[in-house]
C-alpha cells in the first residue's frame, strides 16, 4: 500500500506566545509535529505493518523542518519529503499549501493520505479536504478508527462528540482526530536508522509550479494578544457560604445565570 | 460594494441550530447592504425556512433529495454546488461546526477561494470587513482580510451575536440537484455526548479534571450541568486516566470553547487546557490546591473539594432558580 502523510511542524504547546514586530517570536521556541499529525504518523505506520507497503511523510516548510521529518522517520517512516518553499514564496495560505501537496501528490498513485485533522498553530483545518479535492478523491475528517479490508475502508468518526459509523474505499484522505491512537515515542535503533532513510528535498521549479499561481487569496493583517484578564476573587470564608456567594456572584455580578 | 451572502443553515435534531442564526447575522455584515440568502440542505427541510427568516435571512434555498437525509461531504457538495452555480454568491458564511469544518474546504477549493475559517468577529462591512479569529488555539488572534475572490468565512458558535428575532417575510425556493456517486456510505451515528447538548454551542460548561478522580466522579458534574442546561467537558489529565471519552477534551488538543459560564471542577490548567478555555465569558474554578494555575485566569474561585463544592452548588441553583 502506497501511504502519504502530510505533517506540520509546529510550535510546542508548552511555549507561550510573544508577539513583536506584528508576528509571533519564535526565536528560542521548541518546535515538535503537530500532535494531530502524529496521530496521522502513528496510524500510517499501522496500517503499513499490517497491510505492507510504504509510508512517506511530508512537509512544506523551510530546512529547519528536517527535525519533525526525522522524528517521523524515527518512529518508523519510509521515505521522507521537504518541498521548501522558503525562497520562492514570502507567505502561504491554505488554497496554496493544498496546491502545492495536490501538485506533489497527483502522479503518486496514493492508496492512502493521512493528516491531522487540524494544525494546532493556525487551527483551520483545510490544507487536508482541500488536497483531496484537488486529486478528486474521497476524504473523511476528525477519524477515531480506520479499518482496511481489501478496497473496503471502514471509519469511525468523531462528530462533535458523537461516533459515526461509515463504509468507503480507498483510494481515500483522512484527517486523524484524538483517540486514533496512541502515538509511539521514537526508539533509540529508530533513531539511528532515520538518519540514513531517503530525505528529499524539493523546490517549486521541481514540481513544475509556477510562484503566480500560490498567490494567497487571504491576508492576515494583524496578530494580537486577547485582554489579559483581571486577577479573579477566590472566596473566603465556610464552604458553604462561599456556595451562597458563588451563585450570587454568578447571578447578580457576572449574570451569567 | 453590496454583496449577495450565502448561509448554510443546520438542523440538529429537529431544530435549527443557533450559530445558523449567528451566521445570518455575520452574512448581514459581509453583505454590506446586499443580500443574505440561506441555504437549507437535507431530506426535509420546509418546516426550518420562516424561522431563517425571521432571525435575518432575505431568501431561503431549499436543496431536498433522500440521499441528503444524514451529511456526506459528496451529497452536500454536490447541493451546495448547485445553488452557488444558480446564484453565483459574492460571499459564504457556514458555522464552524462539524459539517462546516468538514465541507467549507471543499466548496472553497471547488471555487479556487479563499477560507477564513473559525471567525470570533467581524470588524467593518462590506469590502472593509476585516475577519478576527484565534490562532494557537486561542493563545493569540489574528486579523484577516479577503485579497482575491469570494468572501467564504466559518463562524465559530456562541460568538457572533444573532439578529433580533422577528415576524418578517421573505421567499422559499427549491434549487434541485442531482445527488449521486456518493462514496461515503453512513451506517450508524453513536450518541456519545450528553443529552442533546454539543459542548461546542453550550452556554455552561462543566469540566472536570484528574481531580474527579473516576468515571463515577463525573456523575455530580453532569447533574450541575442538566440543571443549568450546560455540557460536560474535561481536561487532557481525566481522559487519558479514561475518566472520559475523548470526546470530552477541553484544550489546545481537544475542543475550544467559549461558553458564558465555565466551571473547572478538579482541573489545575495546565497552559494547553487554559488555550481551550480561557475566552469563556465566565470562569469559576474549583480545586483543593490553592496554588493551581486554574485561578489564575478565573473569575472566581473556592478553594475545597469538588466532591464537596459541587453537590453544594446544584442544590444552591436548585434553590435560585
Amino acid at each position: 500500500m502506497n501511504i502519504y502523510v502530510l505533517v506540520k511542524r509546529t510550535f510546542d504547546t508548552e511555549e507561550k506566545l510573544v508577539i513583536s514586530g506584528g508576528s509571533i517570536q519564535e526565536d528560542g521556541a521548541e518546535f515538535i509535529i503537530n500532535p494531530y499529525d502524529e496521530y496521522a504518523i502513528e496510524e500510517a505506520i499501522t496500517v503499513r505493518d499490517a497491510h505492507g507497503g510504504e509510508v512517506t511523510v511530508v512537509t512544506i516548510g523551510g530546512e529547519e523542518a528536517e527535525k519533525q521529518l526525522r522524528t517521523a522517520l524515527a518512529m518508523g517512516a519510509d521515505k521522507a519529503v521537504l518541498i521548501n518553499t522558503e525562497d520562492d514564496l514570502d507567505e502561504m495560505d491554505h488554497s496554496a499549501a493544498a496546491y502545492i501537496l495536490a501538485e506533489y501528490l497527483k502522479d503518486k498513485d496514493a492508496d492512502l493520505i493521512l493528516g491531522g485533522n487540524v494544525a494546532i498553530d493556525g487551527g483551520s483545518g483545510q490544507v487536508g479536504p482541500r488536497v483531496a479535492d484537488l486529486l478528486d478523491i474521497n476524504y473523511i475528517t476528525t477519524i477515531t478508527s480506520l479499518e482496511i479490508d481489501g478496497d473496503t475502508v471502514k471509519i469511525v468518526r468523531d462528530v462533535e462528540g458523537d461516533a459515526e459509523e461509515l463504509e468507503t474505499s480507498l483510494p481515500l484522505l483522512v484527517t486523524a482526530q484524538q483517540g486514533l491512537n496512541e502515538p509511539r515515542y521514537p526508539s533509540l535503533p529508530g533513531i539511528m536508522k532515520a538518519k540514513k532513510k531517503p530525505l528529499e528535498e524539493l523546490e517549486l521549479d521541481d514540481l513544475d509550479i509556477e510562484e503566480d499561481d500560490c498567490e494567497p487569496k487571504i491576508e492576515t493583517v494583524e496578530i494580537f494578544m486577547p485582554p489579559a484578564k483581571a486577577a479573579g476573587r477566590v472566596l473566603e470564608g465556610d464552604i458553604k457560604d462561599q456556595v451562597t456567594e458563588l451563585v450570587g456572584l454568578l447571578r447578580s455580578e457576572a449574570k451569567v445565570i | 460594494m453590496s454583496k449577495k451572502v450565502l448561509v448554510l443553515g443546520e438542523a440538529r435534531e429537529g431544530a435549527l441550530r443557533n450559530v445558523s442564526f449567528e451566521a445570518i447575522a455575520a452574512a448581514k455584515k459581509i453583505s454590506g447592504g446586499g443580500e443574505v440568502v440561506s441555504v437549507l440542505v437535507g431530506d426535509e427541510v420546509g418546516s426550518y425556512t420562516q424561522e431563517l427568516i425571521n432571525y435575518g435571512a432575505d431568501r431561503v434555498l431549499t436543496v431536498e433529495h433522500p440521499h441528503l437525509k444524514t451529511y456526506t461531504s459528496d451529497g452536500y457538495g454536490q447541493a451546495f454546488m448547485a445553488v452557488v452555480e444558480q446564484e453565483n454568491p459574492e460571499a459564504i458564511v457556514f458555522g464552524h461546526t462539524a459539517i462546516g469544518k468538514d465541507l467549507a474546504p471543499k466548496i472553497a477549493s471547488k471555487l479556487q477561494s479563499g477560507l477564513v475559517s473559525d471567525v470570533t468577529d467581524i470588524e467593518g462591512e462590506g469590502d472593509d470587513a476585516v475577519f478576527v479569529r484565534p490562532i494557537y488555539s486561542g493563545k493569540a488572534f489574528e486579523k484577516v482580510k479577503i485579497k482575491e475572490g469570494i468572501t467564504f468565512v466559518t463562524v465559530r458558535p456562541n460568538n457572533i451575536a444573532p439578529l433580533a428575532k422577528e415576524e418578517r417575510s421573505g421567499d422559499v425556493s427549491a434549487v434541485t440537484a442531482d445527488i449521486k456517486n456518493l462514496r461515503t456510505i453512513i451506517k450508524e451515528v453513536v450518541r456519545k455526548s450528553s443529552e442533546g447538548v454539543d459542548l461546542s454551542e453550550a452556554k455552561v460548561v462543566i469540566a472536570g479534571g484528574r481531580g474527579v478522580k473516576s468515571e463515577e466522579g463525573f456523575q455530580p458534574l453532569q447533574e450541575l450541568a442538566d440543571l443549568l442546561g450546560g455540557a460536560v467537558g474535561a481536561s487532557r489529565g481525566a481522559c487519558d486516566a479514561d475518566y472520559c471519552d475523548y470526546s470530552l477534551q477541553i484544550g489546545q488538543t481537544g475542543k475550544v470553547v467559549t461558553p458564558d459560564l465555565y466551571i473547572a471542577a478538579g482541573i489545575s490548567g495546565a497552559i494547553q487546557h487554559l488555550a481551550g478555555m480561557s475566552n469563556s465569558k465566565v470562569i469559576v474554578a474549583i480545586n483543593k490546591d490553592p496554588e493551581a494555575n486554574i485561578f489564575k485566569v478565573a473569575d472566581y474561585g473556592i478553594v475545597g473539594d469538588l466532591f464537596e463544592v459541587i453537590p453544594m452548588l446544584t442544590e444552591e441553583f436548585k434553590k435560585v432558580m
